[in-house]
C-alpha cells in the first residue's frame, strides 16, 4: 500500500522546501520554548521552580490565587490597560496627522521636519531616559499616569510610517472632497485616515504591546505601588524577600493573554499592513 | 448654471518654466468646450484653476460674472470629474454620490431623494449598496460622474475622465456624456488629449500647445480652417497629408510645385501673407484624396501617383498608404476596392480641398 501515501503534498518536496521548513521550525522552538517554561512554572508549586521538566510533576494554580489574591496584581491590569490604550490613541491621531501634513502639503521646511523627527529615531530609549526624567521631575510628573504616557504620547516611528503610507493615497481623492466642500481636517480625518486602516492597525498593534511591555521607564517615573504598570509590578516580586519565580511567571502568563487576544482579532491588519508597507512603503 | 471668463490667466510655478502663459477664454452658458492638446500643454492646470485646486498666478477669472480668482474651490459651486474616478473605496455607490451634497444642508430625506434621482438618471439603482471595488470601471466613471451632478453645480469640469477606459466603453460614455450634457444644459468644461473626443463631444474645442491657445472654434471649423500646421495635423483622423513644395507663379495663377518632381497644383484660394516662391507645405485631407477609378473626368482635380505600401480595410472604407515620390501619403477608397500593396496606383483630390501652409511660420495661407 506504499502507493497511498504518495500523497500530492509530498509529490513537490525539494531538498529548499526542507532547508526552510527546518530553519522555520528551528526559529519557532526558540521562540515558543520560554513561552512554553513561563506557563510550565507558573503551574509549578515555588519547590519545584528549578525542576526544568516541562511539564510539571504536580501541576496546582495556587500562584494564580496567590497572584490575584495580592491585591495589588488587579490594579496594575488597569495601569497598564489605561496607559497603553491612552498611549495608543494618541499615536493613531498624532502621528498620522502629522504623518498626512508631511506626506501631502507642500511647504517651506518640510524636509528638514521630517529629518528633524526622523533623527530621534536614532537616540536609544537608555539615553533619552535622563532628559525625560529631568523634564517629569521640573513639570512635577513625577509618579504620575501623565509622567509614564508622555513621552510616548506621539512616536517618530508612527509619524514616520504613516507618511509613507499616506503618500500612497492619490491626491485626486483629497481633491475631489476639496471640491465637495470638506475642510482639510475633515478630508483628513472622513476620506484619507479610512484608506490606511491597514497602517493605523499596524500603528495601533505596535503601540499598544509595546506601552504594554513597556518596562524600564515607568520603573524609573513610578514610586508608589498603586501606579506601577504590569511589568513593573511583577518585577517588584523579585525584590521584596526572594525572586518568586512562579509568580513572576504567572504574572507574565496572565500578561501575554491580551496580547494574544489582539493579535489574533486584529492579526489580518497587522499582515495587510506590513505587506502593503512592503509593496508601498 | 454659468458663464466661465478667462482673461489673461497665467500659471507659473515657482521660477520653473510658465506652465500656462496668459489665456484669454469666454464660455458660454450651457456650452459644451474642450480643450484638447498634447500633453504638457497646460489644459489640465487651466482646467484646475478653474476648478480652485491650483493658485491662478496672474489674470482674471469668472464663474457667473463673479471674479473668483480667491475663492476655495467648494465656494466657486463647480463639480469636477477626475481621470481616475476619484470616488471613495471606503463608501457604497450611494454613499459616494451623497457626498457630492456634503455641504448642501440639505436633511436627509432630501438628500436621499436627490441620490437616488441622480442614481436612476445613471441607471445606477441596482448599484447602490455596492462598493466601488466591486464595479467595473464605466460604472465607477458613472460613479463619480453622479457625484459630480448631485449637487447641480453651476458648472462641470472634466479632466480626462475617459481615458482609464477601454476603447468600447470610451465610446459608449462619450455618447452618454453628451446626451447628460444635452438633457441637463450644464456649462461644461472638458480636458482630453484625444482629438476624437474633442471632435464628438464638443460645442467649441480650444486647441492648445506650450501653454498657450492655437485656436478656439466650433469642431467643423477646425477642421476645415485650421490656422496652422499643429493643429491641422492634431484635428481629424487620419491625420492630414502635407507635402513640401514652391509656390510660384503660373500664367495668372498660383501654383504650388511639389518637391521632387510630383504635378504642379494650382492654387485656386486667395493666398495671403507670404513672399511667392516661398517654401510651403500642402496638404490634403485622407477623405479628400481618393483613390482614382479613371472613370471620372477629372479636369478640376489633382492627381498623384505612387506604389502602394500598405493598406488598413476599416469596413466600411479602406485607408491606402501611398508611397509618392518619397513622400508618404493617406488615402480613402470605398469599402470593397481594395488596392493590392505594391501597386502604382494614382489617387485624386478636388482643387478646393487644399491646404497651404508656410513652412517657416507653419500658419494657413488660405482662407478655406
Amino acid at each position: 500500500m506504499a502507493a497511498s501515501f504518495k500523497d500530492a503534498r509530498f509529490n513537490d518536496v525539494r531538498p529548499g522546501k526542507v532547508i526552510a521548513w527546518t530553519l522555520l521550525f528551528l526559529g519557532g522552538v526558540v521562540m515558543v520554548t520560554p513561552l512554553l517554561f513561563m506557563l510550565s512554572t507558573s503551574l509549578k508549586p515555588a519547590s519545584d521552580v528549578y525542576d526544568l521538566r516541562l511539564i510539571p510533576a504536580r501541576p496546582t494554580l495556587e500562584n494564580y490565587l496567590a497572584v490575584f489574591e495580592d491585591g495589588r496584581f488587579p490594579g496594575w491590569i488597569l495601569n497598564s490597560l489605561f496607559i497603553a490604550t491612552v498611549v495608543t490613541l494618541s499615536n493613531v491621531f498624532f502621528d498620522s496627522l502629522v504623518g498626512y501634513t508631511l506626506a501631502k502639503f507642500k511647504f517651506r521646511g518640510r524636509y528638514l521636519v521630517f529629518i528633524a523627527i526622523l533623527s530621534t529615531l536614532m537616540i536609544p530609549t537608555e539615553m533619552l531616559v535622563i532628559p525625560w526624567y529631568i523634564m517629569a521631575r521640573d513639570f512635577g510628573w513625577l509618579d504620575s499616569y501623565w509622567g509614564i504616557m508622555f513621552p510616548g504620547m506621539m512616536t517618530a516611528f508612527g509619524t514616520f510610517l504613516m507618511k509613507q503610507f499616506f503618500e500612497t493615497v492619490p491626491d485626486d481623492f483629497l481633491e475631489a472632497a476639496r471640491i465637495d466642500g470638506l475642510n482639510e481636517f475633515q478630508i483628513w480625518w472622513r476620506i484619507a485616515m479610512p484608506l490606511v486602516t491597514p497602517a493605523l492597525s499596524a500603528l495601533a498593534i505596535f503601540t499598544f504591546l509595546g506601552n504594554w511591555t513597556a518596562f524600564i521607564w515607568p520603573l524609573i517615573v513610578t514610586t508608589s505601588a498603586e501606579l506601577y504598570t504590569l511589568p513593573v509590578g511583577l518585577s517588584s516580586f523579585s525584590v521584596e524577600q526572594a525572586i518568586r519565580w512562579e509568580l513572576i511567571m504567572t504574572g507574565a502568563s496572565i500578561a501575554t493573554l491580551p496580547t494574544l487576544v489582539i493579535f489574533i482579532v486584529l492579526q489580518r491588519f497587522i499582515v495587510r499592513g506590513v505587506v502593503k508597507a512592503g509593496l508601498k512603503g | 448654471m454659468a458663464t466661465i471668463e478667462l482673461q489673461n490667466i497665467v500659471k507659473r510655478y515657482g521660477k520653473a518654466a510658465t506652465t500656462v502663459q496668459g489665456i484669454d477664454l469666454s464660455v458660454a452658458d450651457g456650452e459644451f468646450v474642450v480643450l484638447v492638446g498634447p500633453s504638457g500643454c497646460g489644459k489640465s492646470t487651466t482646467l484646475r484653476m478653474i476648478a480652485g485646486l491650483e493658485d491662478i498666478t496672474s489674470g482674471t477669472l469668472r464663474i457667473g460674472g463673479r471674479i473668483v480668482n480667491e475663492l476655495e474651490p467648494k465656494e466657486r459651486n463647480i463639480a469636477m470629474v477626475f481621470q481616475n474616478y476619484a470616488i471613495y473605496p471606503h463608501m457604497n455607490v450611494g454613499q459616494n454620490i451623497g457626498f457630492g451634497l456634503h455641504a448642501s444642508g440639505l436633511d436627509k430625506e432630501a438628500k436621499q431623494k436627490r441620490i437616488r434621482e441622480t442614481a436612476a438618471l445613471l441607471g445606477l439603482e441596482p448599484l447602490l449598496d455596492r462598493r466601488p471595488a466591486q464595479l467595473s470601471g464605466g460604472q465607477r466613471q458613472r460613479v463619480a460622474i453622479g457625484r459630480a451632478m448631485v449637487r447641480d453645480p453651476a458648472a462641470f469640469l472634466f479632466d480626462e475622465p475617459l481615458s482609464n477606459l477601454d476603447a468600447q466603453l470610451r465610446a459608449q460614455m462619450r455618447l452618454e456624456i453628451k446626451r447628460l450634457h444635452q438633457r441637463l444644459g450644464t456649462t461644461t468644461v472638458f480636458v482630453t488629449h484625444d482629438q476624437i473626443e474633442a471632435m464628438t463631444m464638443a460645442d467649441r474645442i480650444v486647441v492648445m500647445r506650450d501653454g498657450r491657445i492655437l485656436q478656439v472654434g466650433t469642431p467643423l471649423d477646425l477642421y476645415e480652417r485650421p490656422v496652422d500646421i499643429f493643429t491641422a495635423r492634431f484635428i481629424g483622423s487620419p491625420t492630414i497629408n502635407l507635402l513640401p513644395g514652391r509656390l510660384s507663379h503660373h500664367g495668372d495663377g498660383l501654383a504650388v510645385e511639389l518637391d521632387g518632381g510630383g504635378p504642379r497644383v494650382p492654387v485656386l484660394q486667395a493666398v495671403q501673407g507670404t513672399a511667392k516662391d516661398a517654401p510651403v507645405m500642402v496638404g490634403w485631407r485622407p477623405h479628400d484624396l481618393v483613390v482614382d477609378d479613371g472613370a471620372a473626368a477629372a479636369a478640376e482635380a489633382v492627381r498623384l501617383t505612387g506604389e502602394v505600401s500598405v493598406v488598413e480595410p476599416l469596413g466600411s472604407e479602406t485607408l491606402v498608404h501611398i508611397d509618392a515620390g518619397g513622400s508618404q501619403i493617406v488615402a480613402s477608397t470605398g469599402g470593397k476596392a481594395i488596392p493590392k500593396v505594391g501597386e502604382r496606383i494614382s489617387v485624386r483630390a478636388p482643387l478646393q480641398s487644399l491646404y497651404l501652409f508656410d513652412t517657416a511660420t507653419e500658419r494657413a495661407l488660405v482662407s478655406r
